[in-house]
C-alpha cells in the first residue's frame, strides 16, 4: 500500500510503499509507475519528466514550469491506480551465464559451506525478478537470491569488474552492463548487452517486473555469442 | 550531392567539451538520469543569441574551451557563461571577445575560448545548431555510458564538427545579463534529515563548506565538519534527482549534479533548489558556500520567478541587436 507522499526538492515527489521488500510491494511500485506513464501519456496528468521505480518508492520527476507538488500528489491521491491492470509490459527472459568467469566462488564456498557445483545448480534454480533498473543504464537489480546463498559485499570494492559480470549480495542479484568498479560477489559473466545505445527503439534490455532465468554455457559459447 | 558544407576542425578540444541541450527525460527506469546542460540559463541564452530554438544542442566545456578553425562556410556563433576568448579572423585581426553577443565567422577564421573566469561552465552555439545525432529525442552526452551524438564522447583534437547552414542574417545580438555572485545555495529539508544529530542540522546550515576538487558533471563533494548520522549510513537504495544532498558514512556531504547516478543508498540531507542550482554548479573547487534553508512555496516561487527573469533576457535580446 501507498504509505505517503513528500516531496524530494521542488521538482520530485517520492511516493513510499513502506520498508519492506518484497515483489508483492514492488508490484504495487511498478502499478503506480505504468499507471503515471500511461496517465502522462494521455496527457491527464502534465509536466511529468520522469518515473524511477526502485525496492519499495517511486519518484516521480516534473516540469516545475508545467506543474508542481501538490497538483502531482493530489492527482495520484485521487486515482484509484490499484485496480491499474499492467500485467503484458512483464517479459521472461532467458539470459546466458558462464560460470567460468567467476570471480568469488571460491571463498563463497568457503563462507557458504557449500561445494561450487552446488552454489551453480541452486543459483541456476531460482527465477529472478527484476525489482529495479539503475545506478547506471541497464544494471537491473534482481531478486530473490535462495537463502542458501545469501552473502555481504566484498569487504573490499573491487576497482574493476568486468561488463557482463553477474554478481549477488545478500536477496539480491545483479549483471554490471559495463565495467565498473563494484563490491558484489561474481560468480559468472553473460554475453548478453543489457544497454545498446545504438538502439533508438529498446535501448534497454530488461524493465521493472521482468522475470529471469539464468542458463549456463561453456566459454566456447560465450566467445561466440555474438557482441552485436 | 555536396556534404559537409559547414564545418568546424577542433585544433584544440579543452576540457569536457561535450554536444548538449536541456536533457533526456523518460528513461530514468532504465538508469539514464535526465543529464543535458549543467547551467540551464547560459545554455538558453547561447542558442538564443545566435536565433536558434531553445533546445538546440551547444558545446558545453569546463574550464578551458575549444580552439576552433571553421575549415568550410561561414556561421554566426555565441559564447556564454562567464569565459575569457578571442576570435582569430583569418587575415590575422585578432580580438577580445564578449560573452553573451554573437559574432559572424567566416571560413578561416578561429575561435579560441581559452578559459572560463571563476566559474565552471561555458556554452559555445552556433546559428543553425550542430549537424549531431539525437538519442531518444536528446543530443545531451552522457560519456559514462558513451551516450549521445560524437558516440558519446567528448570531443578531441582533430574532430570535425559539422554545422548546419543557417539563415544569412549579419545582425548580431547581444542579451543584457547581471551578475550572480553568491555563495549562500537555498535548499529544501531532504526525505532523510531527521537521520542527523540536531546539532548536525544546524552544523549544516550554519558552517560553511568547500568545493573540493572531486567535483564533475556527476557530483560535487564538500568538505566541512563530518555530519553525524544517529540512524543509519545506508538506507535501502531509491531513485534520486539532481540537486540531492547525500551524506555518507563519513560524514561530508556530496551533491548529486546533472549526470547523477539513478539509484542511490545514502540518506539526503537536503535538496538544492531549482532556482539556485545553475548557481551552484558554475562554483569552482575551493570556493565556500554555505546553505540556507527554505520552504517549498518559496522554492516554488523562486522558480518561477527565476524562469520569468530569463525569458525576459531572451525576449530582449532582439530588441538589443546591434551592427
Amino acid at each position: 500500500m501507498l504509505n505517503k507522499l513528500n516531496n524530494i526538492g521542488d521538482s520530485a515527489i517520492i511516493c513510499d510503499f513502506g520498508d519492506e521488500v518484497n515483489q508483492d510491494i514492488n508490484n504495487e511500485v511498478l502499478k503506480l509507475f505504468y499507471f503515471i506513464k500511461k496517465q502522462s501519456k494521455l496527457e491527464k496528468i502534465k509536466g511529468i519528466l520522469n518515473c524511477a521505480p526502485s525496492y519499495n518508492k517511486l519518484i516521480i520527476s516534473f516540469d516545475l514550469k508545467k506543474t508542481n507538488s501538490k497538483i502531482v500528489s493530489d492527482f495520484i491521491n485521487s486515482s484509484n491506480f490499484y485496480n491499474f491492470s499492467f500485467k503484458q509490459e512483464k517479459k521472461e527472459w532467458n539470459i546466458p551465464i558462464c560460470y567460468d568467469f567467476e570471480m568469488d566462488l571460491t571463498k563463497m564456498s568457503r563462507e557458504l559451506k557449500l561445494d561450487k557445483e552446488e552454489i551453480i545448480s541452486i543459483h541456476l534454480k531460482s527465477t529472478y525478478f527484476v525489482y529495479m533498473i539503475g545506478f547506471v543504464p541497464g544494471h537491473p537489480f534482481m531478486g530473490d537470491v535462495s537463502k542458501k546463498l545469501f552473502l555481504n559485499r566484498l569487504k573490499t570494492p573491487r576497482v574493476k569488474v568486468p561488463a557482463g559480470s553477474i554478481g549477488i549480495v545478500e536477496k539480491f542479484c545483479n549483471i554490471y552492463p559495463y565495467e565498473s568498479p563494484g563490491g558484489w560477489n561474481i560468480i559468472g559473466r553473460t554475453p548478453t548487452i543489457l544497454f545498446n545505445s545504438k538502439n533508438n527503439l529498446n535501448p534497454c534490455l530488461l524493465s521493472p517486473g521482468d522475470t529471469i532465468k539464468f542458463k549456463s554455457i561453456s566459454k566456447e559459447e560465450f566467445h561466440s555469442h555474438d557482441h552485436g | 550531392m555536396i556534404m559537409d558544407n559547414n564545418f568546424f576542425k577542433v585544433l584544440r578540444p579543452g576540457i569536457n567539451t561535450t554536444y548538449q541541450d536541456e536533457g533526456r527525460f523518460g528513461l530514468q527506469h532504465f538508469g539514464l538520469p535526465p543529464g543535458g546542460c549543467m547551467d540551464h540559463k547560459s545554455f538558453l541564452i547561447a542558442n538564443a543569441l545566435v536565433g536558434n530554438k531553445k533546445n538546440y544542442g551547444a558545446l558545453e566545456f569546463a574550464y578551458q574551451g575549444p580552439m576552433l578553425k571553421l575549415t568550410k562556410g561561414k556561421t554566426k556563433i555565441a559564447v556564454t557563461g562567464n569565459t575569457h576568448f578571442q576570435i582569430v579572423y583569418s587575415n590575422n585581426d585578432t580580438i577580445k571577445g564578449q560573452c553573451n553577443r554573437s559574432y559572424n565567422l567566416n571560413e578561416g577564421d578561429v575561435i579560441d575560448v581559452i578559459a572560463t573566469k571563476k566559474s565552471a561552465y561555458g556554452y559555445l552555439s552556433v546559428a543553425g545548431g550542430f549537424k549531431i545525432q539525437s538519442f531518444f529525442s536528446s543530443v545531451s552526452t552522457l560519456v559514462r555510458a558513451r551516450i549521445g551524438p560524437n558516440n558519446g564522447n567528448k570531443i578531441k583534437e582533430e574532430d570535425k564538427i559539422v554545422i548546419n547552414k543557417a539563415n544569412d542574417n549579419k545582425e548580431n545580438f547581444k542579451a543584457i545579463i547581471s551578475t550572480e555572485d553568491v555563495n549562500t545555495i537555498r535548499v529544501l529539508k531532504g526525505p532523510q534529515h531527521d537521520y542527523f544529530s540536531e546539532e548536525s542540522k544546524k552544523k549544516f546550515f550554519s558552517q560553511n563548506y568547500k568545493i573540493t576538487n572531486l567535483t564533475d558533471r556527476m557530483g560535487m563533494r564538500l568538505k566541512g565538519k563530518a555530519l553525524e548520522n544517529i540512524i543509519n549510513t545506508n538506507i535501502r537504495s531509491e531513485g534520486i534527482t539532481k540537486g540531492s544532498v547525500q551524506v555518507p558514512a563519513d560524514g561530508q556531504p556530496i551533491i548529486l549534479l546533472t549526470d547523477h547516478p539513478t539509484i542511490g543508498g545514502y540518506p539526503k540531507i537536503a535538496n538544492i533548489i531549482s532556482a539556485d542550482y545553475d548557481l551552484l554548479v558554475q562554483k569552482i573547487p575551493g570556493t565556500n558556500i554555505t546553505f540556507k534553508c527554505i520552504g517549498l512555496k518559496e522554492a516554488e516561487q523562486l522558480y518561477s520567478e527565476r524562469y520569468n527573469n530569463i525569458s525576459k533576457i531572451i525576449k530582449n535580446i532582439n530588441e538589443n541587436n546591434f551592427i
